[in-house]
């Protein structure tokens, strides 16, 4: 009967499986798939106010101990939510356009929301390896949607061959950490310390699964790839939600079960975020792909995301918190202008070098896009400023100057690439004279709200992340208090 | 005798595993995979886990090989017809042979450095079907309940990557 009582703090959770499970079963008996893309945003948005209030709402462990809610794991619930929403709403307009507009689409986007959901709410590696599965499962499928393309098919191989490698680090990861502290409860495991060589070999396996996730160097290989060839909202979500659900449970992982060796994996997390930092904007220099450089660009933010984990701190995890809520409204923007050019007719409109003189063809877009570049450019007064600043300023204050300089400077280079879709937009002829379609409404007001979000966080910062490092200290607490 | 038996499985079962990656012919891989799986449910046994040693062998050695077997004949992979003329007995025997030398050399080895302490007696409870279905509906209740969306998932997932033709 107690399991009952605590349900009331898994609203969201509750609602997206109950969602997928009636996008499923009406896609059954009806041949109208728009019915099943109000369904879904109807179910998310229901879902995006419920974890929106549990943030204002207690924090506790549940069901016996596999799950937490409240605080960290709420805000994690609505960045995720947040971005599947707007992807879902995009959706419709982009599949119907390249004619696959299936009704199965929605329900895996929903199932594979509920893996995220159990992700940022874990507080058992069993539930963490679950969440990350049954997000992984429904991402190998959505990757793979337009079978008969070449690329497309390559990306869902790739990513589920490689995926599914990542998994048995990560598995194993789990046996040796569960060999050292006899429970796969992180609070049980935060009071072993040091276990010997079963208790870092499985710290180094259970990371590397999830640095293979999050796509951090040296484990990022199949991102471009499959950032390519997957459909482009796809993509989207799979940089923006599935990244962020990852993130939010790694910094759950961090802060309860390995807060007291902090000294130790710094140290790892300092390299592979240097490494990140500068792989991903330098190859991301020469890409002419717009997808490609993309993917590259958000390798590159998970280098800056870790270098406010490697902070270690309250500030640091809520700077990342910020980083991935300012990260998830613009990438998704941004991913979808570019499935915006690229469903028109005549070129190959992810080639950079036909982007010439779209800025003109359709104002709107344009402007849109050049706000989501700067703001991953981090320029302010855009939401990707306040995200970088956070992190960068949290890491500073433990003392890891060193690593932030490599930070600014790569992010100076990086610039250089967003800029320089500005000057295709803007500065040069147009390739074609290609006339445009009008995209729909939902579209349009969909990309208008997530430009003035941008803006709006990025002038407006204080009350968010002031939430997000209550979050984290409520979290804290609870961990001091929960052993 | 559970050292001896221990030893045995165990070599048996990492030499299945080598011969399963080592092999060209995908059905005698297979069957290399069915053994080395049975192997393990010898050593679950041997751990007094009898739920799981069942287990073990109805789903992994019984369901999911046959459904890999059936997936190596449909496929039709060049090596199939090779599989009973390449059978060499000689070559068996002396591969049994040797493993039963190297698995009492083993044992011997083992003897010796007393490798294996007896069961205890409360972790034998812990295999038994009663105490794994009372952790399951207890303890493991969520993520049993999140297994059910993940194979859920995974059964849409791939009836929609066989069955959707686009135009």
């Amino acid at each position: 009967m107690e399991s009952i009582s605590q349900l009331l703090h898994f609203f969201p959770l509750i609602i997206v499986t109950i969602g997928s499970l009636v996008v499923m079963m009406v896609d059954a008996f009806s041949k109208d798939t728009a019915k099943l893309y109000y369904l879904s945003v109807f179910f998310l948005i229901a879902a995006l106010a419920a974890s929106i209030s549990d943030v204002f709402g207690p924090a506790g462990e549940a069901f016996y101990g596999m799950a937490v809610y409240g605080g960290t794991s709420a805000m994690g619930g609505v960045i995720v939510l947040l971005g599947t929403l707007f992807v879902v709403l995009l959706c419709k307009e982009y599949l119907t356009a390249i004619k696959h507009h299936v009704g199965e689409v929605y329900s895996l986007i929903l199932f594979c929301t509920v893996g995220m959901l159990v992700l940022v709410t874990a507080n058992d590696l069993v539930t963490l390896f679950l969440g990350v599965e049954t997000m992984s499962i429904a991402l190998y499928v959505l990757a793979g949607l337009i079978k008969r393309d070449k690329a497309g098919a390559e990306a869902a191989l790739k990513y589920f061959l490689l995926g599914a490698f990542a998994t048995g680090f990560f598995l194993y990861g789990i046996a040796l950490l569960y060999g050292a502290a006899g429970s796969t409860q992180l609070t049980a495991i935060a009071e072993v310390t040091d276990g010997g060589l079963i208790y870092w070999g499985g710290l180094a396996m259970l990371l590397v699964g999830i640095f293979f996730k999050i796509s951090a160097v040296p484990f990022h290989m199949w991102t471009p790839d499959v950032y390519q060839g997957a459909p482009t909202l796809i993509t989207a979500y799979m940089a923006t939600a599935s990244k962020a659900a990852v993130i939010v449970a790694l910094i759950i992982l961090l802060g309860r079960a390995f807060p007291d060796i902090h000294s130790d994996w710094a140290e790892v997390f300092q390299v592979i975020a240097v490494l990140t930092m500068i792989l991903g904007n330098v190859i991301a220099l020469v890409q002419d792909n717009m997808k490609r450089m993309l993917a590259y660009s958000s390798i590159a933010h998970v280098g800056y995301i870790m270098v406010g984990l490697v902070a270690g701190t309250a500030a640091g995890y809520s700077g990342v918190m910020y980083y991935l809520f300012a990260y998830t409204i613009m990438n998704v923007g941004a991913f979808g202008v570019v499935a915006y050019y690229e469903r028109q007719k005549g070129l190959d409109f992810t080639n950079m070098e036909n982007y010439g003189g779209l800025g003109y063809k359709q104002p709107m877009f344009g402007v849109a896009m050049s706000i989501f570049m700067f703001s991953l450019a981090g320029i302010p007064p855009f939401a990707g400023f306040i995200g970088k600043y956070q992190v960068f300023a949290a890491a500073v204050y433990e003392g890891y100057i060193g690593l932030v300089l490599v930070g600014v400077i790569t992010s100076v280079i990086g610039v250089y690439y967003y800029i320089r879709v500005l000057v295709y937009l803007y500065m040069r002829e147009p390739e074609s004279d290609t006339v445009f379609q009008q995209p729909g409404m939902v579209y349009k007001t969909a990309i208008l709200v997530l430009a003035i979000m941008t803006i709006y966080f990025g002038i407006q910062p204080g009350a968010l992340s002031e939430i997000f490092t209550q979050g984290f200290e409520q979290l804290q607490i609870m961990a001091a208090t929960g052993r | 005798m559970v050292t001896y038996l221990f030893i045995l499985f165990a070599t048996l079962a990492i030499a299945a595993a080598l011969a399963m990656v080592l092999n060209r012919s995908t059905v005698n891989s297979a069957l290399f995979l069915v053994l080395n799986m049975l192997s393990i449910a010898g050593i679950y046994l041997l751990l007094k886990a009898q739920f799981l040693a069942v287990v073990q062998v109805l789903v992994y050695a019984g369901a999911i090989m046959v459904l890999f077997l059936f997936v190596i004949m449909l496929l039709n992979v060049e090596d199939e017809e090779a599989v009973l003329d390449k059978i060499n007995f000689r070559y068996i025997i002396s591969v049994i042979l040797g493993v039963v030398v190297l698995s009492y050399l083993l044992y011997i080895a083992g003897s010796m450095a007393d490798a294996l302490p007896p069961v205890a007696e409360d972790m034998a409870q812990v295999g038994t079907v009663e105490a794994i279905g009372d952790e399951l509906f207890s303890t493991y209740i969520l993520p049993l309940e999140i297994t059910a969306i993940l194979l859920t998932a995974a059964v849409v997932g791939a009836i929609m990557m066989a069955q959707h033709k686009f135009k």
